[in-house]
């Protein structure tokens, strides 16, 4: 699924975020991104999320190489993609209901179809009752659990999740774990950035530990 | 298909969203507009009453050929309908000696003719040029000059020359005008436009993350340019309207005491046609450039 080889990301300014790192992600695995704060997690998600290129090396995901996209291409790719991002990334001036509805929109899908699945999505994180809410009422767990049907809403083969538990207490991060699990079970590829070891100790899966800009295990 | 159709109709959904969250600046906005619309077109407006005012004044842009005394009136009726047949004459009027008197006579001036021994008038073609400017009547007179039949060609051209001149000054002001104007209305909707941008830069982050085009993104905006320079353009016609109808009244007594019945004109249907088409299309244009140099910007990857 995820093929990153001897991949370098240098910023403007000289700041390393990955030095030749190699990682393989296979079908339908659930992956734990750990490491202290810098170590370079968000940044490899990036690149798998084709927000980023790479310096050098290959990053390629679903046999496409991220690197050398287009431009045009880039939207297409990311369709299959479910991101779910630390700060959620909500659009405050609309529904709980057309946050979620706003990615079968851009690939052009409305009616009672899209609604059908909008409404599957939030009965999955337990927001069906909270569809008309504005996001702004909802508490920081429900909004990361808006952020999570808006990105699984398409039902992408990859979900990408940076630091999804951050900011929350341990109820609401059982809740958000339990929910990738279900994912998981169903075939979903997960990678997903946290440096809650206890919560990954809890739930298995595969662990790449990074340090530096380096992969350590 | 369909799925281009509802990408279309939520543009314009989300464009007319925009209307109505910043009602009063997009009013401003299109008030401004409309004054740059209604400059240029508000002297057109004026330049073709001005045409149309000259037009009973000014001569009929004619030639009048006055034939040899040994060409017959046969011949003369002859000639006529030769040149009648020619590519850029519209029409030939024959007035034979005989007419010709009786037009004198008719026009009051009986006694003079009463008193001559014989008629002195030659037979006369009077042509009429498919298009009524100097550069035509100009080579149709030269080339009639040289017929054997024709003794003197008289045309009246220094006075549509003039007014054709003045007309053409006008008419160069109002592409000037309209030019700069345009401009300026690109400007403005690429300013809206950006300042939009701006406000909206959360949503087309996010929209881009989870895989929106930039032509999904563009969309909307390219419509707000549009209606509002659609808007624009009948606020410009609106303000173009009210000045006729402030002036109509005074126009009209000046009409009246040159004892002429005038009214002002104001746009027909295919000219203000042609403008919304302008304003909007401007509109369009201004936040085509705006999208994309302010898309670039906001450029994530």
């Amino acid at each position: 699924m995820i093929e990153i080889s001897d991949v370098t990301k240098r910023y403007p300014g000289g700041h390393e975020a990955l030095s030749s790192l190699s990682l393989t992600i296979e079908k339908g695995e659930l992956v734990f991104l750990t490491g202290h704060s810098g170590a370079g997690k968000s940044t490899l998600l990036k690149l798998v999320a084709a927000i980023e290129r790479p310096t050098s090396g290959h990053v390629v995901v679903s046999g496409q190489n991220v690197g050398r996209m287009r431009r045009a291409a880039l939207p297409y790719f990311r369709r299959n993609i479910g991101l779910i991002f630390q700060d959620h990334k909500l659009l405050y001036d609309r529904s709980v209901f057309d946050n979620v509805l706003l990615p079968l929109h851009i690939q052009g899908m409305t009616g009672s179809d899209a609604a059908k699945r909008v409404r599957a999505a939030l009965d999955k994180v337990g927001l069906l009752k909270k569809e008309r809410a504005r996001p702004i009422t909802l508490s920081g767990g429900e909004q990361q659990r808006l952020c999570i049907a808006r990105a699984i809403v398409s039902r992408p083969a990859l979900v990408l999740a940076d630091e999804p538990t951050a900011n929350l207490d341990d109820a609401y991060a059982r809740d958000i774990m339990d929910m990738f699990r279900a994912f998981n079970e169903v075939g979903v590829t997960l990678l997903i950035s946290t440096h809650d070891h206890e919560l990954i100790q809890r739930y298995g899966g595969r662990n790449v530990h990074l340090a530096y800009g380096k992969l350590v295990a | 298909m369909r799925s281009w159709l509802i990408h279309h109709l939520h543009s314009l959904k989300t464009a007319a969203e925009q209307f109505r969250a910043a009602p009063l600046a997009t009013l401003f906005t299109v008030l401004v507009i409309g004054v740059a619309v209604a400059l240029p077109t508000g002297l057109y407006v004026l330049l073709g009453n001005l045409d149309r005012a000259a037009g009973g004044v000014k001569p009929q842009a004619e030639l009048t050929l006055f034939l040899k005394p040994e060409v017959s009136e046969a011949e003369g009726r002859q000639l006529a309908a030769k040149l009648g047949k020619e590519a850029d004459v519209a029409e030939v009027r024959f007035i034979s000696r005989s007419e010709g008197i009786a037009q004198l006579e008719a026009a009051g001036l009986a006694d003079i003719t009463a008193g001559l021994p014989e008629n002195p008038l030659p037979h006369t073609l009077v042509v009429k040029p498919k298009r009524a400017e100097a550069a035509t009547l100009d080579a149709i007179g030269t080339r009639l000059t040289g017929l054997p039949e024709v003794e003197r060609v008289l045309m009246d051209s220094a006075w549509i020359k003039r007014l054709s001149a003045l007309m053409d000054l006008g008419q160069d002001l109002v592409f000037m005008l309209a030019a700069m104007l345009g401009l300026a209305l690109a400007a403005i909707t690429a300013n809206t436009i950006r300042l939009q941008i701006y406000a909206q830069r959360d949503e087309i982050e996010v929209a881009r993350l989870i895989g929106a085009t930039d032509r999904f993104i563009r969309r909307p905006f390219l419509y707000f340019g549009g209606i509002q320079g659609l808007a624009g353009g009948l606020a410009g016609w609106g303000v173009v309207l009210a000045g006729v109808q402030l002036i109509q009244g005074s126009v009209a007594q000046v009409a009246q005491a040159y004892g002429v019945d005038f009214a002002l004109n104001g746009l027909a249907l295919p000219e203000l046609l042609l403008v919304l088409a302008f304003s909007s299309g401007l509109g369009w244009l201004g936040a085509y450039f705006a999208v994309g140099q302010t898309l670039r910007k906001v450029e994530t990857f």
